[in-house]
């Protein structure tokens, strides 16, 4: 039985993963940029829904609506402030050292308003677990959450891409900006778009992430930031099905590690298959062979 | 007054100065020729002319409005659709989708639907593949599906950059019967053409560009019987 609560606990993670992961991967399909500081909005999501429940005594829902609300808010004008400029002039290497000094900005600003110690999470699931087998194999309401919450986004994002106009939008800027704005399509506010709801997923995976392992401090959304990137990569990035399938790979695969083998090499045993998969598999799993016709 | 009036125009990349005082003008119901060798700016004029790149110098005025500093985005709402070198359609997309992507800035779902149908009559064999993702059609498919993008937003201008680059000789007859097509039922157009001789040959007037500047303009039968012209351009 234990190793289906290794398992179980390895979708729960993977499942966080995921829902960072689709942030990375729409942002680096539309925006052609990898946010590092994507992880950081994590943890203030988690601060925000933190504060308005112990400090303004908001009921969980609320206090999650309003932590994607400032998460949406912080993205487009992350990526107003920080990466638009330079994407005029036109330097990826510019925007990838930018966006390390805003994950830097964003973890002082956390270190300065909450200190570094540790603030205890509270859990803002309140429904009850699952027993199965005779209570041999517990499912907690957190993870039953958070494993459909990813579904629940995973397809609401693929109808969204697939058959709304903006959706549609997104996909032709994608793959080519200049002939997305001859249609009439405006780049900048697509890419704000992209930001808007890569950030707002990144809120409601800070909540999840610090009710299942309940400790929130400014550096809470590094590491899951890494491994979400590492799964977007896994998954093929830019790709929306690969960014979960990848998510829930990775979180079993270090779980599993991590239990089976051993707890300090986990996470090496996470980038090992990676780079295993991107020897076999460049593009990653469900990466895009783009095959054009000249 | 012309329908496009481009004067002086200057475009840089850089520091390399591609256009250098470029002028021209296109009346309404015209159809004309840019032409020149690789390299001229051709593509460039165009780009400029659709936003895609910034004048550093000089105007350009469609239907009487200064669009010299309009976004790109906006130029399809004002009434000029650009089909750009190498169709850069959207290979992920299947060909209907591309279709629609044409029609973004529209919001008249009836209206819309009208257009595709009309541009399902003039190019039978993109309704035929509908379904399919737009990567995987041949060139002169993918040429025509440009074309049909382009016009799903009903333009009143519409500027082609080498509609006629790397296709078969079939292929290519077929997108001059199309441009003349698209000519007689009231749009106007500017086409950028190396097949001079098939662009002079529909066309009423044409430009000569050489390195960033007119060189020559006039009818397109006296350029085409001009023994200059002839000896540059049309290989005789
Ligand atoms: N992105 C760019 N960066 C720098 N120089 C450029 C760029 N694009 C074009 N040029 C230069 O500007 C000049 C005009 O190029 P342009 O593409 O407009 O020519 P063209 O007439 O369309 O040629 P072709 O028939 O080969 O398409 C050329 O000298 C070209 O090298
Ligand atoms: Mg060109």
């Amino acid at each position: 039985m234990s190793f289906l609560t290794y398992l179980k606990d390895g979708i729960s993670l993977g499942s966080v993963y995921a829902i960072i992961a689709l942030g990375y991967t729409m942002v680096y399909g539309i925006a052609k940029m990898l946010n590092f500081a994507h992880g950081d909005v994590i943890m203030v999501g988690a601060y925000t829904a933190l504060m308005m429940i112990t400090r303004a005594g908001l009921p969980a829902l609320p206090a999650v609506l309003i932590a994607m609300a400032t998460c949406t808010i912080l993205g487009i004008t992350i990526e107003m402030v920080a990466y638009r400029p330079l994407r005029k002039a036109g330097s990826p290497l510019a925007v990838l050292i930018t966006a390390i000094g805003v994950s830097y900005l964003l973890q002082n600003i956390a270190l300065l308003a909450f200190g570094a110690d540790g603030k205890t999470f509270i859990n803002v699931v309140s429904l009850p677990s699952l027993n199965l087998f005779d209570g041999q194999l517990v499912i907690s309401g957190v993870t039953i959450v958070t494993v459909l919450a990813n579904i629940v986004i995973m397809i609401c994002l693929t109808l969204f891409v697939k058959k709304t106009k903006r959706g549609r939008a997104m996909q032709a800027v994608s793959e080519d900006r200049d002939a997305a704005q001859l249609m009439g399509v405006n780049v900048n506010g697509t890419i704000s778009l992209t930001f808007a709801i890569g950030s707002a997923l990144a809120a409601i995976a800070g909540v999840l992430l610090c009710s299942a392992y309940p400790v929130v401090t400014p550096y809470t959304g590094a590491m899951p930031g890494i491994k979400a990137f590492v799964a977007a990569v896994f998954g093929g990035i830019g790709s929306i099905p690969g960014a979960m399938i990848g998510g829930i790979l990775l979180g079993v695969i270090e779980i599993l590690g991590r239990a089976y083998i051993s707890s300090q090499v986990a996470d090496a045993i996470v980038f090992g298959v990676l780079i295993i998969v991107l020897l076999v598999r460049p593009t990653g799993l469900f990466g895009k062979n783009v095959q054009e016709k000249v | 007054m012309a329908m496009l009036e481009v004067q002086n125009l200057h475009v840089y990349y850089g520091m390399i100065h591609a256009l250098k005082g470029v002028s021209f003008t296109v009346s309404q119901g015209e159809v004309i020729a840019l032409i020149g060798a690789n390299g001229a700016g051709k593509t460039t004029t165009l780009h400029t002319v659709t936003g895609l790149l910034p004048a550093k110098q000089g105007s350009i005025v469609f239907e009487g409005k200064d669009i010299t500093h309009v976004p790109a985005h906006k130029i399809v709402e004002m009434g000029i659709a650009h089909v750009p070198e190498g169709r850069r359609i959207f290979s992920q997309l299947n060909v209907y989708e591309n279709l629609i992507m044409g029609a973004f800035t529209r919001k008249d779902k009836a209206e819309i639907e009208e257009s595709l149908a009309t541009v399902y009559r003039r190019f039978p064999r993109l309704e035929e593949r509908k379904a399919q993702r737009a990567g995987t059609l041949s060139g002169g498919e993918q040429q025509m599906l440009a074309m049909g993008r382009a016009l799903m937003s009903r333009p009143r201008l519409i500027v082609m950059d080498e509609p006629s680059m790397g296709l078969s000789p079939i292929f290519v007859n077929e997108i001059f019967d199309i441009i003349r097509v698209v000519s007689e039922g009231g749009t106007t157009v500017l086409l950028v053409e190396q097949n001079a001789k098939k662009a002079l040959s529909i066309a009423d007037r044409a430009y000569v560009l050489e390195t960033g500047t007119v060189t020559m303009e006039g009818k397109a039968d006296e350029l085409l019987h001009n023994e200059a012209v002839q000896k540059a351009y049309l290989g005789e």
